[in-house]
């Protein structure tokens, strides 16, 4: 049994907290100039280029990229040869968030009581999900997550007859709705399968997957061409202003389901797509 | 593209020559407010109060600033979506405030409201804080300190650059833009 000091999911914590918020994946950088050139609108092509100075000027002086800095949404895996010391995990979760919000300047959008409101003061709870894993590691990976996009996210119970069009119709019509809403260009998290829990969930997870690694799944990685392909097809473009580049890209998750049913969740990022992992 | 410069706060014969779609440089005085803000200036109206700040020819730009650093003017300070204000901004139009900045669509009743009034809807770059934030000179908090982030803050900016997004006859450019888009691809 391997030990760990909580501290150090602490220190981990609060590193990714400013680490996330102040640099985007190379992988996201990438598809923002690719979409650049390709773009075939001036404006389109104006707006991305501003967004790559900001991109810019964020890494070079340590500032928040955008200024919400979001919920942070905290995804752990455990292994199960693991003994975790010093402390309560999600207290240590929750301090490094404290600390690394804290000490990075970055805003606390988090209210108390999602009716009554009230400011934390310190961004905490975060958002954590655990998950028990072989091994005696512990992964932990951080995404700050904005709510102009999360507030254009949606889930629907399909029948099992709506088949593949139906889900397809139903991402794309996502898309169009939130418009300009999310900050596009957008990454699509799409969950399909498993349980009403499970399928939100796998769509936040989606949105972690490197921009340019395909779906394992050849149905599925065609599936996320096609609606990469449609949405861009749908004309918003960078801050809704018309163009090609609405969606850097679509990222599916699935999970066996059952025999009445067919989950769908779509979770939406914008462009400052966040996320940031160490293993311990 | 033509970029034009104005001074805050304008009038609105400036406001009428603007057109959906134009880019647009910012300088002068600009006011942030957000949801808890935009709550507690209706309900200082509903009685009877006087709001913090004079509403007439008032640019609002709806912003939650992160906090500024020791030696910064401000933190990084993009817009939010304007959707969540629209319940609130006919009042405040109504009153005489010349326009605001954020991004996203506007309800049909905004939109009413700032042709009504001769008003401009104008929008940021989404995401683009770090980079909006060096067009902000000075920044003051004037009211609301309680609420942090969501206080009202007084801005002073240069060339602050905007798109104007729903111009004073009611053009909107996230429809416009996209129409037009589409239509050069169809040619
Ligand atoms: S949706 Fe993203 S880019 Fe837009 S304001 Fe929120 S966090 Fe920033």
């Amino acid at each position: 049994m391997r030990e760990l000091h909580v501290d150090q999911i602490t220190r981990v914590v609060a590193k990714l907290a400013e680490e996330t918020n102040f640099f985007l994946g190379e992988d996201v950088c990438r598809r923002i100039s690719l979409c650049r050139e390709q773009e075939d609108w001036p404006v389109a092509g104006d707006i991305l280029e501003k967004i790559e100075e900001n991109i810019r000027i964020a890494g070079e002086e340590r500032l928040p990229l955008c200024q919400d800095t979001g919920m942070a949404c905290v995804f752990l895996e455990v292994g199960q040869d693991v003994h975790l010391t010093g402390g309560n995990l999600e207290d240590a979760v929750n301090e490094g968030v404290r600390k690394g919000y804290t000490e990075g300047f970055l805003r606390k959008s988090i209210v108390a009581d999602p009716i009554r409101r009230g400011n934390t003061g310190d961004n905490t709870p975060a958002h954590v999900h655990y998950e028990i894993v072989p091994g005696d590691r512990v992964k932990v990976i951080l995404a700050p997550k904005g709510f102009g996009s999360e507030n254009m996210s949606r889930i629907k119970m399909f029948p099992p007859s709506a088949g593949a069009e139906g889900v397809k119709d139903f991402i794309v019509q996502c898309v169009e709705e939130a418009g300009a809403n999310p900050c596009p260009p957008i990454v699509v998290g799409v969950g399909i399968g498993g349980t009403f829990d499970r399928a939100a969930l796998m769509a936040k997870q989606a949105l972690l997957v490197p921009l340019e690694e395909p779906h394992p799944d050849e149905f599925y990685a065609a599936m996320e061409e096609e609606l990469l392909e449609r949405i861009n097809g749908l004309g918003i473009g960078p801050q809704g202003f018309g163009g090609r580049t609405t969606a850097l890209a679509v990222k599916i998750k699935t999970f066996p389901t059952h025999i009445a049913g067919m989950p769908v969740a779509v979770n939406i990022n914008c462009h400052v797509s966040r996320h940031g992992e160490v293993v311990l | 593209m033509n970029e034009i410069r104005l001074e805050a706060p304008f009038s609105r014969e400036k406001l009428k020559e603007l057109k959906a779609g134009d880019s647009v440089l910012i300088t002068g005085t600009i006011y942030t407010a957000r949801d808890e803000a935009h709550k507690r200036m209706v309900e200082m109206l509903r009685q009877g109060k006087k709001l913090p700040f004079d509403i007439r020819d008032a640019l609002i730009y709806y912003a939650g600033p992160a906090p500024a650093r020791p030696g910064q003017v401000i933190g990084s300070v993009g817009p939010t979506t304007s959707y969540r204000m629209d319940p609130y901004a006919p009042v405040l139009l109504d009153l005489g405030q010349a326009g605001m900045i954020g991004k996203g669509p506007r309800s049909p009743e905004v939109k009413e409201a700032i042709v009504r009034n001769g008003a401009v809807y104008f929008a940021a770059i989404g995401g683009a804080a770090a980079l909006i934030a060096r067009s902000v000179t000075a920044a003051e908090v004037i009211a609301f300190e309680d609420l942090g982030a969501e206080a009202i803050r007084k801005l002073t900016v240069k060339d602050f650059p905007v798109t104007v997004a729903i111009d004073s006859q009611g053009n909107d450019q996230y429809e416009l833009g996209k129409i037009k888009y589409l239509n050069k691809n169809r040619e």
